[in-house]
């Protein structure tokens, strides 16, 4: 089959305006976006910039606008997107450098900002081995441990375009991960540094975040629990 | 000491995986204070975390319940009862699965601290699936005798990358994220530091450092089907014997036999492990005739190979018969959704097909390199077959060699090894450092040749201008075809002349981006020069090994010769070319002596 691929350009070296260049291609229905991508780099224009590294969406590379919607490239096939007109173009929010690449130091800069790490000073058990777990208290976040912070969810988020200071969807999804695992003792300076003013309460439950993530992470429920632990001070 | 070409550190590590991660956390943690880890892609990107199924340790937390045959049902391990893995068993089984090509020295260390090291990752808040009782799960994995695949999930990889990434951050390690490393500086056998790129500028540095780790991962993008990333390039291998270092068992290149038919992407071996089925176009249970005891869960190297011999023998499935399928149906719908939520996702998303009511179509896909750049069991990167150390250079993971894998890796030691041995070059990097290993002085600048051979990329050499993705796409089916799962001397020397001429075609290669700023054209050139550099080892181990071990199967020499061939391959570069030497293998002869490897 034949598709339409249009690609927004932009290079922060030449400045200037950004551009589209459009490509007739043939493609396979079961080609995948990046596929597209990686076909019009190597074979008409060099110059074309994105990032990529796994190509079977694990290590969240290449999320970007698809049609209007935030997408990992190498999860979208062809056939998925029901017509032969293909947009792609950066992600929202986040200052373009090249092409599909954009500025994720913000982004990550969120992220490290809520502590996402495991914070247990107490000893660990006495005959060196795993602390117990149950099943169930395993369970309780299990959704938001999937997260692969390809900011497909933050840079959907509208609270987030209006101020990129609100520190994101995914940088709440990383709290969350630690705030409910019953063996991590830092739950309440998480709570609190996201009860500051760029933390939950900008979230406006549009759902455009869970709607994005290709992980099917359930994120608006996450930061709905998050609200929930600020409000009730406790973790349940 | 800093000018504005030249950035120093105590410490550099190339690569952020688990090797890289676990190194810098570790020397960070013993005081190191200027510890900084370069890496071509974000951290969190690399590609540690796409590992699936679990990795290895003989915690004895499950069994399998009494009397259920080796396929049955397992059970966490009843209060009192005793456990029924221990060290020795791992030990056995990954000398046996390396076709005694492991040097049983290393390890032993590695089991060893296998119980220990998945404990640290617990400790350190790592999420494991978890047992009724609490405790760590745990499933079965090819060519391992007891359950000891430690889990979450199917993406294990993915929550222990995350584990020690964050624990990297909170020791307050620094992270260049997409600088891209060029060079590595060794004069003397001593190493001096790296000359890298920071990708988003273009610009090229100096880095110089009192110690240099390497944790830059596999060689499997030399394949064209493979369950590798696209940075899987292998970097590091192809940079450290560009600089004098030799590379260790090269020809070993492990094809995994599930990859997603015609995407090569994992289909982890947790399916198989979990009960799944292979089946011909006959609906065969064929590793009936090939390993009638393990069956589905012999090791890897063996189960491709019969996949491969069904395909070549005209009992492959789909159109073009290269096929085979791999059944899940009778797991249930309960166990796919709650063991191998993701393998699912892939199957849909890629092929189509949910592994719930419908079988999957595999093949075999290129998916670990055994060999690399040889080190002892501490990291320290050694020259020659007596052990002389390259100073101030370490490597683990993937890109080392240490070699606990030998001739075979089973499924679950990658991430196991890279933990361990990236944990260990931590301390030893410590301990170099702390017995007084100063800065050493650079000759020249080395960043200056990094630089021309972008420019020369760029500017062409007025000749021709040759597609560097052809050139590439050439390799890769040079590879696959010739270099792959089956070899025989006639192809080899095919595919060496093929790689000289590739190697002769790239001297005209010419990128198409001439901008500095995020120059991937760029950054796929210097791959695929380091792709050329490894394949030429690759072939030309596989060429004068003239046996069968492991992954390396030779038709016309079918049968391991432990007389002739119990040894590792040492690669040197000389102007004229890769000279071979080999080094004894570590083996307990009382304990562990070579018997047949049978499955």
């Amino acid at each position: 089959m034949q598709v339409n691929l249009k690609i927004f350009r932009y290079n922060t070296e030449k400045g200037g305006k950004f551009s589209y260049d459009t490509y007739t291609l043939e493609a396979e229905p079961t080609d995948r976006v990046l596929d597209l991508l990686e076909y019009v780099r190597n074979y008409h224009d060099g110059t074309l910039a994105f990032r990529r590294s796994c190509a079977h969406g694990v290590c969240g590379s290449d999320a970007m606008r698809i049609n209007g919607v935030n997408r990992l490239a190498c999860k979208v096939l062809v056939k998925d997107l029901n017509t032969t007109q293909i947009t792609v173009e950066p992600l929202l929010g986040l200052k373009v450098i090249k092409d599909m690449v954009v500025d994720m130091e913000p982004f990550f800069e969120h992220y490290r900002s809520v502590l996402p790490y495991f914070i247990n000073d107490e000893p660990a058990p006495e005959d060196g081995r795993e602390r117990l777990q149950s099943p169930e208290a395993r369970e309780r976040f299990d959704d938001t441990t999937k997260c692969i912070l390809c900011a497909a969810c933050t840079t959907s988020c509208p609270p987030f375009w209006s101020d990129g200071t609100y520190v994101g969807p995914a940088a709440i999804v990383n709290a969350h991960r630690f705030i409910f695992d019953d063996r991590d003792r830092a739950a309440e300076q998480r709570l609190k540094i996201l009860n500051e003013q760029m933390g939950v309460w900008r979230c406006r439950t549009s759902f455009n975040c869970t709607e994005a993530c290709p992980r099917d992470i359930k994120v608006t429920q996450a930061i709905a629990e998050v609200k929930r632990a600020i409000t009730t001070g406790r973790v349940d | 000491m800093s000018d504005t070409n030249t950035i120093v550190h105590d410490v550099i590590v190339v690569g952020a995986g688990l090797a890289g991660t676990w190194a810098a956390k570790i020397a960070a943690e013993q005081g190191v204070r200027d510890v900084a880890v370069l890496s071509k892609i974000h951290p969190l990107r690399s590609h540690s975390g796409a590992a699936q199924g679990g990795i290895a340790a003989a915690l004895g937390n499950v069994r399998p319940v009494p009397d259920s045959g080796p396929r049955g049902p397992l059970e966490q391990l009843p209060d009192g009862a005793t456990p029924v893995d221990n060290w020795e068993l791992h030990m056995f089984d990954t000398i046996k699965g390396s076709d005694w090509l492991g040097d049983q020295d290393a390890i032993e260390i590695m089991v060893k601290e296998a119980i220990d090291i998945v404990y640290e990752y617990e400790h350190m808040g790592c999420v494991f699936s978890r047992t009724r009782d609490g405790r760590i799960a745990q499933r079965r994995f090819g060519g391992h005798s007891a359950p000891r695949a430690n889990f979450a999930a199917d993406w294990t990889g993915h929550v222990l990358l995350h584990t020690i990434h964050e624990q990297a951050l909170r020791h307050g390690v620094k992270f260049y994220s997409e600088w891209y490393c060029m060079d590595l500086i060794v004069e003397d056998n001593i190493c001096r530091g790296v000359v890298a790129m920071e990708i988003q500028t273009g610009k090229i540095y100096t880095m110089r450092a009192r110690a240099v780790m390497f944790g830059t991962g596999g060689y499997g993008r030399a394949y064209k089907i493979t369950s590798n990333a696209y940075a899987n390039t292998g970097d590091g291998v192809a940079i450290a014997y560009q600089a004098g270092v030799p590379l260790m068992d090269m020809e070993f290149v492990q094809f995994h036999p599930t990859g997603l038919y015609k995407h090569g992407i994992l289909m982890s071996e947790a399916c198989r492990g979990e009960g799944g089925y292979l089946l011909n176009a006959n609906n065969e249970r064929f590793m009936e005739r090939y390993a009638p005891d393990k069956m589905e869960l012999a090791p890897r190297d063996l189960v491709s190979r019969s996949e491969q011999t069904e395909i070549d023998q005209g009992r492959g499935v789909e159109a073009d018969g290269q096929g085979i399928y791999l059944d899940l149906r009778h797991l249930g719908r309960e166990k796919i959704l709650k063991r191998l939520p993701q393998v699912r996702e892939l199957a849909i998303d890629f092929v189509g097909v949910d592994p719930i009511d419908a079988l999957v179509p595999i093949q075999p896909t290129a998916h670990y390199s055994m060999g690399g750049i040889p080190t002892d069991a501490d990291g320290q990167v050694i020259y020659d077959a007596e052990g002389t150390p390259v100073t101030g250079f370490f490597a683990a993971g993937e890109c080392a060699c240490v070699s606990v894998h030998g001739a075979n890796r089973l499924g679950t030691n990658s991430l196991l090894e890279a933990s361990v041995f990236g944990r260990r070059a931590g301390y030893a990097i410590a301990r170099f450092l702390e017995s007084g290993a100063s800065l050493q002085s650079v000759s020249g600048d080395p960043a200056e040749k990094q630089r021309q051979r972008v420019q020369r990329l760029m500017a062409g050499n007025g000749k021709s201008s040759e597609s560097v993705e052809k050139i590439s796409q050439e390799l890769k089916t040079t590879m696959t075809n010739q270099a792959g799962i089956f070899r025989d001397g006639e192809r080899l020397i095919q595919a060496s002349g093929t790689i000289h001429r590739l190697r002769e075609r790239f001297a005209n290669a010419r990128v198409m981006d001439r901008s500095s700023c995020f120059n991937t054209d760029v950054l796929s050139a210097l791959e695929t020069e380091h792709l050329l550099s490894f394949s030429e080892l690759i072939v030309a181990g596989a060429l004068e090994r003239k046996e069968s071990r492991g992954a390396h199967f030779r038709t016309d020499y079918p049968k391991r010769d432990d007389e002739n061939w119990l040894k590792h391959t040492l690669a040197y570069q000389t102007p004229d070319g890769p000279r071979l030497a080999y080094k004894a293998v570590n083996i307990d002869w009382e304990k562990y002596p070579p018997q047949e490897r049978k499955y």
